[in-house]
């Protein structure tokens, strides 16, 4: 069921990258979509969500995934994440096709989506047993790294939202997945919360290796944090244009570099659509 | 109350002295203004706080009674005096053996409600978590639910006889539904979002019960064990009516029969009483289990 149950340790903070090797051959990216199609069927007729999209993300890669509201950058994450089926092509993680949904895929809500019932590191527990050592050890250290010491006792509706968004992040952090995905995590948090949570999420990310997909519609946040940004575009939802970043971390916002990067992604947009696309504000 | 009263007046008197006062207004009607505000809040906890508040109307309907009974005004045989109710009370605590059927009636409500309570539970939750079972079971369950459960007393007596289990069943048939409906809907009102959660931490269906459908139904299955308690209370008094040997409800049979009117009203308050303190256990025990629930209180 979960790897810590069957006591093969966990090793997330600090620790290496060897992830049980996988099924990945030499080469290989540790995601890999091809030909992608996914459509609803709704009241109106079948709408195409996705149409025909191939994005490869190597171990380590920092993507972050922006296009306006409706795109289907829900719909990618939620079928790399094992939650939407029925689709069409080929998504694999470390070679295996995307069963269902696991810990090995790691999920942050746009809300933090914690149980209001638990307390901070009960949530980030959940179903592993806090009383074992090394699952206490590992939600200490987390608390840590998320910077919540002092809260481990409190409730969910004691919490402001960016807090309880790296609760959520912190309880996805303790099954060690292979890749995180999140959804417009920071979308609902104001300005400075969101900043301040963008750092805490690069320096997760410097410190694990964890992988991560971060879907976001605002463009200076894709390209703080992204190593590559891949650009949607709406009807059907397919793949604009993807813009590496190679910027060094950490990056400043006002470099005239970044900026330079900005407009380029900036005017994929307005090519794409005259689509207004504001600084943020969650939708 | 002299304390509560002494409140209102300087409250009053506060408020007389605040902002409507033009005259005043320079030098210290600002004081004036923020005692008013002090004042009344000093009220408003006074009211909230004060349980006495509650007791003031139920004591003067005492005192009223009393003095009716006393002065003769109504005869004792259709209503009693509080104090010789009280005295009938004493009567039967001493020599009548008021705990043994307090105790009697007691064990009666306890095992017919447990027995109902955890049947509504089971129940509830396997039709709340299958379909299937819902559509087997469901049906014929609202339609029981909707047959008055006193009217099948008879029936249950004529197969039962008119020995304990007859009074058990009856109890139970009562306490099974309020808790069987709230089980069933705090179920489905379980957030969907959640359990894409669950699915996502890999839970396994044993772990989704037990860490998240349980949890987030409980507010609705409290509330179903607190109505079932109260039903099966109501329950116990028609068991007991109908016909037994013991009980408080026997105690208030015999009485009828003796025109010993203050002993019905001893059973009657004690119904009333221990309802009452049952029911504030339960309240407890919600406020204490579902302390984690950020909602209005009021
Ligand atoms: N469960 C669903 N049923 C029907 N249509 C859906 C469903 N989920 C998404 N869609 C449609 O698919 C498209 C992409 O949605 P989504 O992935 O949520 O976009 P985004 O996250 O980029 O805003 C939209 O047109 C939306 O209406
Ligand atoms: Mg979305």
């Amino acid at each position: 069921m979960c790897r810590v149950a069957q006591g093969i340790p966990l090793f997330f903070v600090c620790g290496g990258k060897d992830h049980f090797g996988g099924g990945a051959l030499m080469g290989e990216a540790l995601l890999s979509i091809t030909e992608l199609n996914k459509s609803f069927g709704t009241a109106g007729g079948r709408v195409q969500a996705l149409h025909e999209v191939d994005l490869e993300v190597e171990e380590g890669e920092f993507i972050t995934v922006i296009g306006p509201s409706g795109c289907g950058k829900s719909t990618l994450l939620r079928i790399v994440a094992g939650l939407d089926t029925g689709y069409t092509g080929r998504v694999t993680l470390g070679g295996e096709p995307i069963g269902g949904p696991g810990i090995d895929k790691g999920f942050i809500f746009q809300e933090h989506r914690l149980f209001p019932w638990l307390t901070v590191e009960k949530n980030i527990a959940s179903d592993l047993p806090l009383r074992k050592p090394e699952i206490r050890r590992k939600v200490d250290e987390l608390i840590e790294l998320v910077k919540l010491q002092g809260f481990e006792h409190s409730y969910p509706r004691e919490l402001s939202g960016g807090m309880a968004q790296r609760v959520a992040i912190a309880r996805a952090l303790l099954r060690n997945p292979r890749i995180l995905l999140l959804d417009e995590p920071f979308g609902a948090l104001d300005a400075f919360t969101r900043t301040h949570m963008q750092s805490v999420l690069l320096d997760i990310w410097r410190r694990n290796k964890t992988t991560m997909i971060f879907v976001t519609h605002d463009i200076d946040e894709a390209v703080f944090l992204g190593t590559r940004v891949v650009i949607l575009e709406p009807r059907p939802g397919r793949i604009r244009k993807i813009v590496p970043i190679d910027l060094p971390f950490p990056r400043k916002k006002t470099t005239s570099s970044f900026q330079e990067l900005r407009l380029k992604v900036l005017n994929v947009f307005e090519k794409v659509d005259e689509l207004e696309l504001t600084d943020g504000a969650g939708i | 109350m002299a304390e509560g009263a002494d409140i209102l007046i300087k409250a009053a008197k506060g408020a007389r002295k605040g902002p409507d006062d033009a005259a005043g207004m320079a030098a210290d009607s600002g004081a004036g203004h923020i005692r008013a505000k002090t004042d009344w809040s000093a009220v408003r906890e006074a009211l909230r706080s004060g349980w006495w508040v509650g007791g003031l109307l139920p004591a003067a309907v005492i005192a009223i009674w009393q003095l009716a009974g006393s002065a003769g005004w109504v005869s004792a045989e259709f209503l009693p005096a509080p104090l010789s109710i009280a005295a009938a009370f004493t009567e039967l605590a001493v020599h009548g053996g008021l705990a043994h059927h307090l105790g009697v009636s007691f064990g009666r409500a306890g095992i017919g409600f447990l027995i109902g309570a955890v049947l509504g539970l089971l129940l509830g939750t396997l039709t709340g978590l299958f379909r299937r079972a819902e559509y087997m079971l469901d049906p014929g369950v609202q339609v029981l639910r909707l047959v008055p459960h006193l009217a099948i007393a008879p029936l249950i007596i004529l197969w039962f006889g008119f020995g304990e289990v007859s009074k058990i069943v009856i109890i139970m048939s009562g306490s099974f539904f309020p808790l069987y409906v709230n089980t069933f809907m705090g179920i489905r009102g379980v957030d969907n979002k959640l359990f894409e959660v669950a699915r996502v931490l890999g839970f396994s269906p044993w772990q989704r019960l037990r860490r998240l459908v349980l949890p987030a139904a409980l507010p609705g299955i409290l509330l179903g064990l607190r109505l079932s308690m109260a039903v099966a209370w109501i329950g116990l008094v028609v068991a007991e009516l109908i016909g037994s040997q013991s009980g408080v409800g026997f105690l208030i049979n015999e009485a009828k029969q003796n025109s010993n009117t203050p002993v019905i009203f001893v059973g009657i308050i004690i119904f009333a009483v221990v309802g009452k303190l049952i029911d504030s256990l339960f309240r407890m025990i919600e406020r204490k289990a579902l302390h984690w629930r950020d909602s209005y209180q009021g």
